[in-house]
Formats: structure tokens, C-alpha cells, sequence
């Protein structure tokens, strides 16, 4: 099953990718697969989305999919069926906040 | 001829300033990083070329980088800290206790003969050692778990081990400091830790004299002569000559002895600068005039040095990281501002002339002198 990623610019340009990543899940697609997914195939990208080790989502990242706020959902509930089907891509989203 | 390179770290990003050693020409790379706050960028004493970087935000947190060309390239490495053990807890700014919690790397420091060892001083305040280049970090956590640090406060920056100074000379001995606990030695590697505070007076803290809880800014040493400290606390510009076993104040007649950076000159050890600063609520120079003090003699006695610095209407400040010294005979002495300015004295401290004026708030500068 191909997931597609949205990943914020920083992030883009820290893992030299494009705009959306295509990641090829051998499971069901939750977050938690998806992010492990995703650092493994970036793993530059350890700790830049989730805590290293309690895998707790940083404060100021968020994750969006068809239209919804998922940033609060258990990491491991199915995501979507569009998402996981790769009709929707997830997106990893940085907060709005200045700074 | 001598080249200069000086690594700049801002708050949006990082930039390499190169010049031969006439340092009036000057280029610029960059922005590296850019809009990450770039905390500290130093470059291996054994390798010019092996430099390594603090990368963060508050988005994506902590990342540190390295370049084996000097800067031309670099490639994302370790950026893994985790306390060793249980982490406890340190006192929160209203006094109750606060679990240690890791929020980013302040200041890198590479061993002076491995380019694969490099220390880093973090918030919340702990002391990290990679000895792979980076790729994995151990806590060295003799010092988080000191008998005092319970009673660690963090400072306005937040609880930070911002400076590292590893004796050239003793094997094994390191100064570190921490705003707001003071300085602290280890002669084992640091594997033990003594609190280096005797002498400094604080009047923020319940008990002036506390043995720790002081604010310590900076602290500088030469490197023929490690045994001789001198420190920028919050207020007070102090000098050691007994390896911070006892420290003296040198504020002398220095406008306020408030201010962030201290360093010493490459060939005079008795010959330092401060950036004096109005006060703690206030974060810029008295009068509107940006000066680097200059003490011939080791402290005491300061001199002003203005010549090519705004004299009016300049209210920057120059954090701690922000001042460093190249080995060039006559000494250059370099240094950033939070309006972005990075100025340069070749002549150790008569005449300055900015570098580049319009960078993002400027946090860490370092030099090398290369071949």
C-alpha cells in the first residue's frame, strides 16, 4: 500500500525531498506506521516530528488529512481509508506561531 | 598568507565570513540552515575543516550537523540526547521542582586533538559527549547528578550549560558553566564535578555567597596560562588565578559590569575584553554607544574602545557566544550583535569596521586561523 506524505518545508529541505514522499507500508496505515515508515527511509528526520524515545508528537507539529485535525487521534487508529489508499496524502504540518 | 574563517550562528540561520589575514575583504556564505536558529557552530582544533553545528527550533527541535570541507557542505548527524538515568528535578523559576527536561544544544566543543570527540553543553543543563563525530551522544551525567542540582534555578535563557572549557594543559580537567547554578570543575574527566564558585556575590539570590545559584555568563582562559579564569557574570567581570578555586572582582572602572562575553587576547594573556551592557532588564549598551572595553592588565584598569563603533542611537546587545579572538599577530577580535552586525578589530581592539551589518540577531561568532 503506497501512503503519500506532505512533509513542511524545513523538513523537505533537511531529508533533500519533495514537496510529498511515497511510502510503501507493508500494514495497516496509522500514524505510527507511516512515521516509522518515513524514519526509516529519512532517518535524519529522528526527532523532528516525534520525541525519539516516548514517540510523543513535538508540541508544534501537527497532523492534517482530508480536512481533519488528527494530531490528537491514538498513533495507532487507521488513518483514513483515502490516506491510506493514497487518494489523500497525510500531512506533516508545522503550527502557525511567529517566531 | 593566513586565511580567516568565522562561523556565524543566528537566529535564522548560519553564515561563514572568510577573508585572508588582512581581514578587510571579506565574503559571505549563506544563509546555511536557513530560519533554524543556529545556536553554536565551532570547528575541530585537530581538522579546520571538520566543523560541526547546533541546529534547532522550536517546531522540529534539535539537530547537529557537520561539515568535513569547512563549511562547503554538511550532513545532518546524531541528534539523539537523552539523560542518563533518572532525570530528577531542578527548581522551576517560582521555586517548585521541575523535571529535567532537554530542550536544545547551547555550545559545542571539540576535543583539541580528536575531531571525532566534541562535548555539548544543553538545556536542561547537562553535559553530552559523542566520540563518533557526532553520530551518537552520551550524557556525562556526573554533573546533572551533583548533590546541588535540585537546587539549580534557570536563568531568563532558560536552565543552559552555555560555556565548556577543556584545560589544555591538566588531562582531564573541564570547566563548564550554568545560568543560574555558576561555574563547575571536573579533574576526572567529568566524571566528578566541584562547584567553582568562592568569591562571587550575587544579590538575586537568597544567600549572596551561595556555594551555587550564581548567573555566570561566560568564562574565558588563555591557553598558556590555564590556570588564570576570567568570567562575565550577570554582574561583576571576575579573574581566578587558581583555577576557579577563588575568584576576584575586576569590574574596575568599567562603566556597569554587566554583559554577556569575555575573552582574552591570542598572545597577551593578561589582555581582555567585555561588551559592558546598561543592566539585566535592559539589554544594550549605556548611552546608546557601543563599546568593547579592553584591560591590559588583566582586569581593574578598562580602557574604551570605539573607534568605528556607533556612538549614538545604538541599542544592540552581544550575547555570550558572540566574541571570539584569531591567532593573527597583531589579534583580531570579532564580534555580533542582536541587529545582526558581526565587526572585526585587526588590530586587537583600535580600530573595528563591520563585517556585514544586516544578518538575523547574531548568537554565537568563532574564528580560525587557518594556513
Amino acid at each position: 500500500m503506497i501512503v503519500r506524505v506532505v512533509l513542511p518545508s524545513h523538513l523537505r529541505t533537511l531529508a533533500s525531498v519533495d514537496r510529498e514522499v511515497k511510502l510503501d507500508l507493508a500494514g495497516p496505515a496509522t500514524q505510527r506506521s507511516v512515521l516509522d515508515a518515513l524514519e526509516a527511509r529519512y532517518p535524519m528526520l529522528r526527532g523532528t516530528i516525534r520525541d525519539q524515545v516516548t514517540h510523543q508528537r513535538r508540541a508544534f507539529v501537527r497532523f492534517f488529512a482530508c480536512e481533519e485535525d488528527l494530531s490528537h487521534e491514538s498513533p495507532d487508529a487507521p488513518l483514513p481509508e483515502a490516506v491510506a489508499t493514497g487518494a489523500e496524502p497525510f500531512l506533516v504540518v508545522g503550527a502557525m506561531a511567529g517566531g | 598568507m593566513s586565511r580567516i574563517r568565522v562561523l556565524v550562528g543566528t537566529r535564522k540561520g548560519a553564515f561563514i565570513l572568510t577573508s585572508d589575514g588582512k581581514r578587510e575583504r571579506w565574503d559571505v556564505s549563506g544563509p546555511h540552515f536557513g530560519g533554524w536558529e543556529m545556536y553554536h557552530l565551532k570547528a575541530s582544533p585537530a581538522d579546520p575543516n571538520r566543523l560541526y553545528a547546533s541546529q534547532s527550533s522550536s517546531w522540529f527541535g534539535q539537530l547537529i550537523q557537520r561539515s568535513n570541507d569547512g563549511g562547503k557542505t554538511w550532513e545532518p548527524v546524531g541528534n539523539k540526547f537523552v539523560y542518563d538515568g533518572p532525570t530528577g528535578t531542578h527548581l522551576w523559576y517560582d521555586g517548585t521542582p521541575h523535571p529535567w527536561e532537554f530542550a536544545r544544544v547551547w555550545h559545542l566543543e571539540p576535543s583539541a586533538s580528536d575531531p571525532d570527540t566534541i562535548y555539548a553543553g544543553v538545556e536542561d543543563a547537562a553535559l553530552f559527549r559523542s566520540n563518533d563525530g557526532g553520530q551518537t551522544w552520551h550524557e556525562l551525567p556526573g554533573l546533572r547528578t551533583h548533590k546541588s542540582a535540585q537546587s539549580w534555578q534557570p536563568g531568563a535563557g532558560g536552565m543552559c550549560l552555555h560555556t565548556i572549557v577543556l584545560d589544555p594543559v591538566h588531562a582531564g580537567r573541564i570547566f563548564i558553566a550554568i545560568s543560574a547554578a555558576g561555574v563547575f570543575r571536573s579533574d576526572d574527566d567529568a566524571k566528578t564535578w566541584r562547584p567553582m564558585n568562592r568569591g562571587l556575590r550575587s544579590e538575586q539570590i537568597p544567600n549572596p555567597t551561595a556555594e551555587v545559584g550564581h548567573c555566570v555568563h561566560r568564562i574565558a582562559m588563555h591557553r598558556s596560562r590555564p590556570s588564570v579564569l576570567f568570567m562575565q557574570k550577570h554582574w561583576d567581570v571576575m579573574r581566578s588565578d587558581d583555577a576557579g578555586e577563588s575568584w576576584r572582582e575586576v569590574s574596575g572602572n568599567l562603566p556597569t559590569d554587566f554583559g554577556f562575553p569575555i575573552d582574552v587576547h591570542a598572545h597577551e594573556p593578561e589582555t581582555i575584553y567585555v561588551v559592558p551592557i546598561k543592566s539585566d532588564s535592559e539589554h544594550y549598551p549605556p548611552d546608546g554607544k557601543l563599546r568593547v572595553y579592553r584591560s591590559r592588565s588583566g582586569g581593574n584598569e578598562w580602557e574604551p574602545l570605539t573607534r568605528g563603533l556607533p556612538q549614538r542611537d545604538c541599542y544592540v546587545n552581544v550575547l555570550r557566544d558572540a566574541m571570539a579572538v584569531d591567532a593573527l599577530d597583531p589579534c583580531g577580535v570579532y564580534f555580533g550583535t542582536s541587529g545582526g552586525q558581526v565587526y572585526v578589530s585587526p588590530d586587537a581592539g583600535d580600530n573595528w569596521r563591520p563585517i556585514v551589518e544586516h544578518l538575523p540577531a547574531v548568537v554565537a561568532v568563532e574564528v580560525q586561523t587557518l594556513p
